[in-house]
């Protein structure tokens, strides 16, 4: 069973990672990578990384697909157009990928792991039925990796300051409401009662 | 049975993948963004496979930072992206050499 999920999970993640680059819509292309991160999470939770796998699915299916999808729609392209060269790369693409895969190939076939790999270990996993994955990553994070875990925090916060810096217009041509104007506005000055006669009014 | 070679695999085809999109895509930057999402993927595949073989937390905590890094990528690429169009109205990769880099 776990062996079918594997290559389930597999062979969609692959299919959908290269449909990402092959498809005509790039609101397809984002599709494609929401299933393609599904898939990915599908095998953190064989590998025993559930926290993991739901952190993955929460920050990139939720915030980061939604933010490519937001700016796709976003901006008027023509798409069609942006496809032109294509097929003349596709060759010299296609060579570098391989010479890359084949690289790839001899790095982990001529892989060995070190004898003293386990004794090497910062922090051994504890066993799943008594501690789960989400407690026991937390312990290690909130203690050993807490200074990491700000920094983590911080590089959020200077992101999100310098999306907001780089995307926020000042239009000087449309008109706002100003509530200090509008509480410090004088009724004496703004209205003026004007007592006409019958018959002399203009 | 299922073990660290298979994961590697996947993660490796992956990875490739990523770059073939960049290498393939000469203009549309969003299509490039995305493939660096699928090549931080892969290494995060390849890091909670090494976590779960070895038996060691710290690949997993890792794994972590490399998520939070990867979402602000997106946004910051993103936000420079729609500030470009606003600017020239393309998001073409070759019309961008203002810098003459």
């Amino acid at each position: 069973m776990a062996v079918f999920a594997f290559y389930l999970f597999a062979v969609v993640a692959i299919v959908s990672g290269i449909l990402v680059i092959f498809a005509r819509n790039p609101v397809h292309s984002v599709l494609w990578l929401i299933l393609a991160f599904f898939s990915a999470a599908g095998l953190f939770v064989l590998l025993g990384a559930e926290f993991v796998a739901m952190i993955l699915l929460i920050v990139y299916v939720g915030a980061v697909a939604v933010l490519f999808l937001f700016v796709v729609m976003m901006l008027d392209v023509e798409f069609a157009a942006l496809r032109a060269g294509m097929v003349k790369l596709l060759p010299v693409g296609m060579l570098i990928a391989l010479v890359l895969l084949v690289q790839l190939g001899f790095v982990f076939g001529g892989w060995q792991v070190s004898e003293q790999a386990l004794s090497l270990r910062q922090a051994v996993t504890p066993a799943p039925a008594e501690v789960e994955n989400t407690a026991a990553l937390g312990m290690l994070i909130y203690t050993k990796y807490v200074f990491l875990f700000q920094a983590a925090g911080l590089v959020l916060l200077v992101a999100m300051v310098g999306a907001i810096v780089l995307t926020l217009q000042k239009r000087t041509y449309v008109k706002r409401q100003d509530v200090l104007v509008q509480m410090y506005r004088d009724p004496k000055e703004a209205v003026q009662l004007v007592d006409i006669k019958p018959g002399q009014g203009a | 049975m299922i073990g660290l070679a298979h994961y590697l695999t996947v993660a490796a085809i992956l990875f490739v993948t990523g770059i073939f999109g960049i290498f393939v895509n000469r203009k549309n930057v969003i299509i490039i963004l995305m493939s660096i999402e699928l090549m931080l993927l892969a290494v995060n595949i390849n890091l909670v496979a090494f976590s779960a073989a070895l038996g060691d937390l710290v690949g997993q905590v890792f794994t972590l930072f490399v998520l939070t890094v990867a979402a602000a990528e997106a946004a910051i690429g993103l936000a420079i992206l729609v500030c470009f169009f606003r600017n020239t109205g393309t998001i073409a990769v070759e019309d961008i050499n203002v810098m003459k880099g």
